[in-house]
């Protein structure tokens, strides 16, 4: 038997990881492209399946050149453990990559960009489902060789590309192919298509890799600083009640309380914001809430604001016809100068926006009237079509948020205000028992968002949660099964995922079979 | 084909001797088919093969010049059954399509095709779609060749071997008389290599001539006494003239040493991963230089007894590497052994996995552990196989495994199909869950989130079919999908007419978006677009009346959600008899886009007045909830994080993908979401009319805004 090891040549192996419709494709042909204008043999290979876009796909590349007029046998499929390159096309697809053993210490660059593109798992929760990249980023620092990481996305955005030609750059900058830069870019000029603007990105980002930037300080995300005057009487009345009254470790959520209220409505309602707050701290301070670094008044200074600017057809009236939020539209869609842009808002108010916004006494005559409401009911309740930006409907949206003034008087902030009063009665009750559980029944609050049927859900989820609350008094981690239970109610729509961690909660505390 | 253009690739198809063609595995079978003087194609489109289909459809006047005919059939069925062109007349002919979907649908003129046999060749070509990316259930081809005796080819994945098999294939089943399966795996479809091509031919003999002088001979017509005689045929003439030719051309490749203590047989298209893992043992160097004796299979069926046995001679162990299950060669091999006595031990399934890839490092461990048992010498200091274990077992490596989310594919950007479904978890919201008997196409992704609508698929067009045991009396009614491209194929008979002529109660969806879209887009009966090749705009309504079909609701705006809405909630609770067909149909949005996008650009650049609509999310007004997001699900609406720390969770926000479907906008109306939507219309070349509408709301309301925001008494 002859020598057992013949020769240890092994071609290049690179997989792109991308999803549909991103442009793996092209990628992948101007990575062959390139090898054979090197006069290489590549091959490439992919599952592309059905048609549709949004899945995750691989492609995967072999080169290796000719010897002695013999072609190479290449594989049609990446191994673990023998992966040179791997070009992942979002960020979570990168961690895919790694999952799948495809970036190893010995062997692998890893080429990848951060951005996120959400799945639908991430975006469908009630809450926040956006998966974590930390997990990434510390799995890169293991299993990669060499890592090259950044926002490819924005990069070939910037320069008008996709973001296929800002890893092809980034791939050339990486240098872990044997080839020319000119062959890359004879593969872009061969394509024939967005030749001009794939170079652009494609050059920039080689040359971000080739010559690596000081790295980019981290941006901290800094409560804004509380200005120490407005040049406006009335809003440093409140600045200096804040600074006056308040722990300093609550003036950045009190300071955004403010700004939200003032915004809201008015600078008298941001100062009955401060009332309820004095209280709050009074019986902060009185259970020992420096220890606690204040969370109490922090947590209520964030969720009393947010109740207290409850979303009514005023507020949303206001914020459609803004000068600031007709710019936000403009840069959104990219209007360019000698475009006209014009809105369409989806609206399908019902009667009970309408009683709502009647005044209290008004409202509730009405809503006595099933037989008057259900027919005022099919008049008023049909989708409406608002083309905020024609005069006719921004008066009228114009007129509907004037009422501002009279909101206080009007049935749904009673209604507002009595459940909040509710719920901060509640949430004292309990802290005087149990400072944390106290604050977690305020962070419940969270809990109450949307619109309509959506609203009502969160207020009936809320309701439940609240309604544990004063069975869990002196039970051991009381305030971790109420957080554990809030974070059930955000997980699903349906509160399957409550329903189960309620019969958890019961079954923990049950009396244990004699 | 409709709106995507294969000019480049049809230039390839002209290639003449001695050139070099460069591109995918399956458009070089299209080239092979063209040299080896085809005088007819036919198939059905579907993954991995529908390139074939695409290009063939786009090259008429490659086709024309050669005098090939090019159809595309309404179904597996039909394309087999247009090989019967060959059975008589001295005509090659060829037809393709996924398998093994596909085959399944042709089996009954498959069956009746061999068992006359051919004159001309006939070549099937079966994109097999097995392994990791297939669409379709786990099963082998393999079975089909064995039951009906049709040879099948298996070449090694390298194009200049895929292009041998098909010539071979022509003149293989010419020599026998019988119909030829080549059998070309997913990757080996797609991928990308070179060969040297050949001259196109004419076929000799032309469908004109077999038309004006018709030919018939009992003998080769399946009816008893013919059919015992067919069977005979198969056995003592056409088996014995294939092994035959398969010697001869020596079809099947021996690589390595002639002799070895150990050997291994496989199929043709598992060559380049057998090298690799060989290569990972140091066995074998990367241009296919092996220490270990190989026995290629390019023939798959049947094997030729002589060559096994020669091959096993001598050797204490043979592998045989069969991907998929059950192991049929490995059988037949161990007969073949057993038959003539010799002692060779056989080793194959066990020693490797019994499904699944056969990737190369699932071969090197199967080849690791039968040389550790049969050839110990060979693996003395072999480097270590390749492997990412060791990472993989680190912590970080663990967490990552809990974060990364799944990432299914669902439905694109602005598809008329989500507006459906939004539409119909409305209904379930309103009347209760149901059930909902699912179709292969699109449409299938409804079984995934967010809409998580739909209990079962039977196969391509079967989804009113698999609804129809449900025809009891009870409080609510079965619903079922079925998608324009499975209508025409079969759903038209064994959905619609059955739920007709059964009196069924069932609702039945009928998802009709222009195109066979799942398999890239082709035209079918009832597109819109005019082919001149084609015959389209065959409505569906009509033939679905046709049928007997009496409560037939026509939807031509998928977007419509609320009269989609009201539509199934009316279909659900209808007093009337038999099935309830509602046909919704809107136009695939990639398509359109493919189609429209151009257009629209080349007008704005002509200085033309056209408006692009694109949706919006006001982040102010979004409260986080993500009730949209479980409406919809569309690529281009995500979530994002505001820099407000008095916000928890994120706002809606849709990107610049968006194509201004309307789905987020009638979604929200339907449900009564919230209005934080807005759709914005950008008018490119505004006429003055425009500009001067817009400098007067510019004034008015720039005049308003300016007086609220002066005595606004807010932070800044």
């Amino acid at each position: 038997m002859s020598e057992a090891v013949i020769d240890l040549e092994r071609p290049i192996c690179l997989a792109v990881l991308a999803m549909g419709g991103q442009g793996g494709g092209v990628l992948t042909d101007w990575i062959v492209a390139t090898a054979e204008h090197a006069g290489w043999v590549a091959q490439s290979t992919s599952v592309p399946g059905v048609a549709q876009r949004t899945g995750a796909t691989i492609y995967y590349i072999e080169m290796l050149p000719k010897r002695d007029g013999r072609a190479p046998v290449l594989c049609l499929m990446p191994t673990p453990g023998d992966v040179d390159v791997v070009l992942a096309a979002e960020f979570m697809e990168a961690g895919r990559s790694m999952l799948r053993g495809f970036v190893t210490p010995e062997r692998t660059t890893l080429i990848a960009s951060t951005h996120r593109n959400l799945a639908v798992s991430e975006k469908e929760t009630p809450g926040d489902g956006i998966a974590s990249s930390t997990p990434v980023v510390d799995a890169t620092g293991i299993a990669a060789k060499r890592s090259i990481v950044f926002d490819m996305q924005r990069l070939a955005e910037q320069h008008g590309s996709v973001i296929s030609a800002s890893m092809f750059g980034a791939l050339a900058g990486a240098a872990v192919l044997p080839f020319p830069e000119a062959d890359f870019e004879a593969a872009i000029l061969a394509g024939g298509r967005g030749v001009e603007p794939s170079l652009r990105a494609f050059r920039a980002a080689r040359d971000l890799v080739r010559t690596p930037q000081p790295a980019a300080i981290a941006e901290v995300t800094r409560p804004p600083a509380i200005p120490h005057t407005t040049g406006v009487a009335a809003l440093d009345a409140l600045l200096a009640r804040l600074r006056a009254a308040f722990p300093v470790a609550a003036h950045a959520m009190l300071f955004a309380g403010l700004k939200r209220l003032t915004d809201y409505q008015d600078v008298a309602y941001a100062h009955d914001y401060l009332d309820r707050m004095e209280t709050l701290l009074a019986l902060d301070e009185r259970l020992g809430g420096a220890a606690h670094n204040h969370a109490l008044t922090v947590t209520a200074a964030k969720y009393l604001s947010v109740a207290m600017s409850y979303d009514d057809v005023i507020r949303v009236a206001d914020l459609k016809t803004r000068a600031a939020r007709f710019a936000r539209v403009e840069r959104e869609v990219g209007r360019k100068p000698d475009q006209v842009l014009t809105m369409t808002e989806f609206m399908h108010p019902r009667m009970e926006e309408v009683v709502g916004s009647l005044p209290a006494r008004l409202g509730r005559w009405v809503e006595q009237r099933p037989a008057l409401f259900r027919a005022l009911d099919r008049v008023v309740s049909r989708p409406r079509r608002v083309r905020t930006a024609t005069i006719l409907w921004f008066l009228a949206l114009y007129l509907v948020s004037a009422l501002k003034p009279f909101r206080r008087g009007m049935l749904r902030h009673q209604r507002e205000m009595a459940h909040v009063a509710d719920w901060l009665a509640h949430a004292k009750r309990l802290a005087e028992q149990d400072y944390d559980l106290g604050v977690e029944v305020l962070a419940c609050r969270r809990l109450v968002k949307g619109y309509s049927d959506t609203h009502a859900r969160g207020t009936a989820k809320f309701d439940r949660v609240l309604a544990e609350a004063v069975g869990l008094l002196g039970k051991p981690d009381a305030a971790a099964w109420l957080r554990r239970l809030k974070e059930a109610a955000l997980a699903d729509e349906a509160g399957t995922t409550l329903d189960g961690a309620i019969r958890t909660l019961h079954a923990a505390f049950a009396p244990l079979p004699l | 084909m409709a709106e995507r253009s294969f000019a480049r690739e049809v230039q390839d198809l002209r290639l003449g001797d001695g050139e070099v063609f460069k591109g995918e595995g399956i458009l070089a079978i299209t080239k092979a088919l063209l040299q080896s003087g085809v005088a007819y194609v036919g198939g059905y489109q579907g993954s991995p093969i529908s390139h074939l289909m695409d290009v063939l459809a786009d090259a008429k006047d490659v086709l024309d010049e050669l005098g090939v005919h090019f159809e595309s059939s309404a179904s597996e069925a039909a394309a087999a059954a247009s090989l019967s062109a060959s059975v008589m007349y001295p005509l090659r002919g060829a037809v393709t399509w996924k398998s093994t979907a596909g085959t399944n649908v042709a089996c009954d003129a498959l069956t009746n095709l061999a068992s006359g046999g051919v004159t001309g060749g006939a070549l099937i070509i079966l994109g097999e779609d097995f392994g990791e990316g297939s669409s379709i259930p786990q099963e082998r081809s393999h079975a089909f060749a064995m039951k009906s005796q049709i040879w099948l080819l298996d070449p090694r994945p390298n194009l200049p071997s895929i292009v041998e098999a098909v010539e071979h294939g022509f003149t293989l089943s010419e020599a026998s008389n019988t119909p030829v399966m080549l059998e070309v795996r997913i990757r080996a479809c797609h991928v990308h290599g070179q060969f040297e091509t050949k001259t196109n031919r004419k076929p000799e003999f032309t469908l004109r001539e077999a038309l004006e002088n018709p030919r018939r001979d009992l003998n080769r017509i399946v009816l008893p006494p013919a059919s015992m005689l067919q069977d005979r045929q198969k056995l003592e003439t056409r088996w014995p003239a294939a092994i035959r030719y398969i010697k001869e051309h020596r079809l099947n490749e021996h690589f390595g040493p002639a002799q070895g203590e150990v050997g291994i047989i496989l199929q043709g298209g598992m060559y380049n991963a057998v090298i690799r893992a060989l290569q990972y043992l140091g066995l074998a160097d990367a241009y296919g230089e092996t220490q270990v004796p190989l026995y290629v299979l390019n023939v798959t069926y049947p094997l030729v007894d002589d060559e096994v046995a020669a091959f096993c001679l001598g050797k204490s162990a043979v592998l045989m590497v069969e991907e998929g299950h059950p192991e049929y060669i490995e059988q037949a091999v161990s007969l073949i052994l057993r038959r003539r006595d010799i002692n060779t031990r056989l080793d194959g399934k066990g020693t490797l996995p019994r499904g699944g890839d056969y990737t190369a490092s699932v071969l090197a461990s199967g080849f690791k552990t039968f040389l550790e048992a049969h050839a110990p010498l060979l693996l003395r200091n072999h480097p270590p196989l390749p492997s990412a274990d060791d990472t993989l077992q680190r912590a970080e490596m663990k967490a990552l495994a809990g974060v990364v989310p799944q990432r299914p594919a669902g439905f694109c950007t602005g598809c008329p199909e989500r507006p459906i479904f939004a539409a119909m978890k409305l209904v379930e919201q309103e009347l209760g869950p149901h059930q909902i008997s699912s179709d292969i196409g699109c449409h299938l992704f409804s079984i995934l989130p967010p809409f998580n609508l739909g209990g079962s698929t039977m196969g391509y067009g079967l989804g009113p079919a698999s609804a129809s045991a449900f025809n009891v009396p009870a409080d609510k009614r079965a619903i079922s999908v079925m998608g324009d491209g499975g209508f025409w194929h079969n759903g038209l008979s064994s959905g619609i007419g059955n739920a007709v002529f059964n009196k069924q109660n069932q609702v039945i969806l009928v998802v009709d978006n222009y195109y066979s879209s799942a398999t890239g887009g082709q035209d079918i009966m009832s597109s819109r677009a005019l082919n001149p090749r084609r015959a389209t705009n065959n409505s569906i309504v009509t033939a679905v009346r046709g049928v007997g079909a009496k409560w037939v609701r026509q939807i031509d705006r998928t977007y419509d959600v609320a009269k989609m809405r009201d539509t199934l909630k009316a279909a659900l609770t209808s007093k009337a008899e038999g099935p309830k067909i509602i046909v919704a149909s809107s136009e695939c949005m990639l398509n359109r886009q493919r189609r429209e996008r151009p257009l629209f650009n080349k007008a704005v650049k002509d200085g033309r007045r056209m408006v692009k609509q694109r949706f919006g999310v006001d982040e102010d007004v979004c409260t986080g909830d993500h009730a949209c997001m479980r409406l919809s699900g569309c690529p281009s609406l995500s979530v994002k994080q505001l820099d407000d720390p008095l916000r928890d969770d994120p706002v809606a926000a849709i990107d610049n993908s968006c194509v201004g479907c309307g789905n987020c906008g009638e979604v929200s109306e339907a449900a009564i979401l919230c209005p934080s939507f807005y759709r914005a219309d950008i008018i490119n070349n505004p006429t003055r009319l425009d500009r001067w509408l817009d400098r007067l709301r510019g004034a008015v309301i720039g005049f308003l805004q300016r007086r609220r925001d002066a005595r606004r008494v807010v932070f800044a």
